[in-house]
Formats: structure tokens, C-alpha cells, sequence
């Protein structure tokens, strides 16, 4: 049980770590958005398993509790963090962010053709 | 008559909601008598104050135990596994720095407000794709794509099984 705890852990502390170097390396707003809320909440995913695990084999009521709270902080959290991003990535480019380097931004040009 | 029902539906589902937060509180692996006391109070206020909020687009039909099924099979198969798999997509473009973004536009074809907000949810959720905006009248989806191979691609090139997913979970 301990083992998959620790295995839990190392892939949720990687991703984290993953997510702060994209965060350093990516050129703008948008893609360090994509590192660093995605691969912390990837990172933040397994943390919350381990805790979960670790209740479930501490047992008890205090352990089920911790448990099932581990769960419905993750529950939380995937429902709050692509919102959380959304508003953050929108509110950026209304307020006139030009992607780094982009391909195509339709997004643009739609709002030319007067949205 | 409608309201009550709102407001009463509303209820039981925070009632349900803190019954789970504090499973396991009381002696013998049941809820403490305080908590429920607590839980109740809580239910009331927010049941009345929120119910009519809550199902004011009409969101009756998400109640459907089918469709939560679906959602749970959705949740742990395709979508852990499209998660996982752009994890490691997006872990790699990371160290290697080779990235290709712009923002792309389709039309998954989703007509209710609780599609989209489903798509747009699982597509932010996915590293690599990023949901900027929702065209309300059109449902044009406006997503930024870490690595653009189409400049105009189809919903399924962008996000895969997810707006089929969309379609049976929450329309």
C-alpha cells in the first residue's frame, strides 16, 4: 500500500515539477496556460490519490473521512480549474493579446467581421 | 408549484452533497447528529436561495440516472485516457520546446448550453487544447491548439471522441 502511495506521489511531484519549467520555457500566456494548469492539475491528480490511498489504508473514521474529502477535493478541482483557465485565456485575448508565433487565429478574425 | 420543486430539488441534492463531506463523522461510522443538524440548515439556505438559479435553462433532464452512468464510463475510460495521453504529449513539447500555436475554429455541433459547457470543460481539461470562447449563436468553438496540423480542422481532429460524448451525456 505504501508503495502505491509513493508511486502516486513521484508521478504527481514530476508533473508539477513539469508543469513550473513550462511555465518558465513556454513564450506567452496561452501555451504557459497549458503548462502550468494542465499539468498541475495532472500532477495535482495523483497527490489527491495518494491522500485518498492513505486514508483508505489508515482506516477508521478518521481515514474514510479524509478519504472521501481527498475525492471531492478532486471532484473540485476538475470542475474549477478549466473554468478558472477559461475566463483567464478569454480575458487575455479581449484584452488584446496577440498568441506568440500562432499558425492561424481565427479568433481574430472573427472579431473583424464584427462579432 | 414549479418553484417548490426547484427549490426542493435543489435541496436534497446539497443534503446528499454534505451527507459525503461528512461521512464517517459520528461514533460508529455514521454521521454525527451536529452534522446533520448542520447539513440541514445549510440545504434549506441554499436550496431556497439558489433552486430557481440552478434550473433556470432547464436542466431537469441532467437528473437522469442513464446519463450519470454514462458520464462515470465516460470519465474513467475515454476521457482518462485522452487526458493521460495528452499529459505526456504536452510533457514532452515541455522539454523539447518544439510547439506549433494558434487558435482554431469549429463547429462540434452541440445545441444546448450544457453540451458546450461540457465540451469546452473536457477540452480545457485536455493539455494541449485550450477552450477561448463559445460562439452563442453559431456554437462556433474557439480553442487554442498547441500544435496546429490543420489550420482548419474538424471537431474530431481537435478534441477526438468528446462532442459525440458531449451529445449522449448532456443533450
Amino acid at each position: 500500500m505504501s508503495v502505491l502511495i509513493y508511486v502516486f506521489l513521484a508521478i504527481g511531484a514530476l508533473f508539477n515539477l513539469l508543469g513550473a519549467v513550462a511555465l518558465l520555457r513556454f513564450p506567452d500566456v496561452y501555451t504557459r496556460i497549458h503548462g502550468a494548469t494542465k499539468c498541475t492539475t495532472f500532477g495535482s491528480i495523483f497527490s489527491v490519490l495518494a491522500v485518498a490511498v492513505y486514508g483508505i489504508a489508515r482506516g477508521g473514521g478518521e481515514g474514510g473521512t479524509m478519504a472521501i474529502r481527498a475525492f471531492l477535493a478532486l471532484v473540485f478541482l476538475l470542475l474549477t480549474n478549466p473554468t478558472g483557465s477559461h475566463a483567464l485565456a478569454r480575458a487575455a485575448h479581449r484584452s488584446g493579446i496577440k498568441p506568440f508565433r500562432a499558425v492561424v487565429d481565427r479568433l481574430e478574425e472573427a472579431g473583424k467581421e464584427g462579432r | 408549484m414549479r418553484r417548490l420543486a426547484e427549490r426542493t430539488t435543489t435541496g436534497v441534492l446539497v443534503f446528499a452533497l454534505y451527507l459525503l463531506f461528512s461521512a464517517f463523522t459520528g461514533p460508529w461510522g455514521v454521521w454525527a447528529p451536529d452534522e446533520l443538524l448542520a447539513g440541514g440548515v445549510l440545504a434549506l439556505v441554499v436550496g431556497w436561495v439558489a433552486g430557481p438559479l440552478v434550473w433556470e435553462r432547464g436542466g431537469w433532464r441532467l437528473l437522469s440516472p442513464q446519463r450519470w452512468a454514462l458520464f462515470l464510463v465516460y470519465l474513467v475510460g475515454p476521457f482518462l485516457y485522452a487526458m493521460a495521453k495528452a499529459n505526456l504529449d504536452v510533457a514532452w513539447r515541455v522539454i523539447t520546446g518544439r510547439i506549433q500555436p494558434g487558435i482554431v475554429r469549429f463547429n462540434p455541433e452541440l445545441a444546448t448550453d450544457f453540451g458546450r459547457t461540457f465540451l469546452a470543460n473536457s477540452i480545457t481539461l485536455t493539455p494541449g487544447t485550450l477552450t477561448l470562447d463559445v460562439d452563442d449563436a453559431t456554437g462556433d468553438f474557439f480553442v487554442h491548439w498547441i500544435n496546429v496540423t490543420d489550420p482548419s480542422p474538424s471537431a474530431d481532429a481537435v478534441c477526438g471522441p468528446f462532442p459525440a460524448w458531449a451529445r449522449r451525456i448532456a443533450e
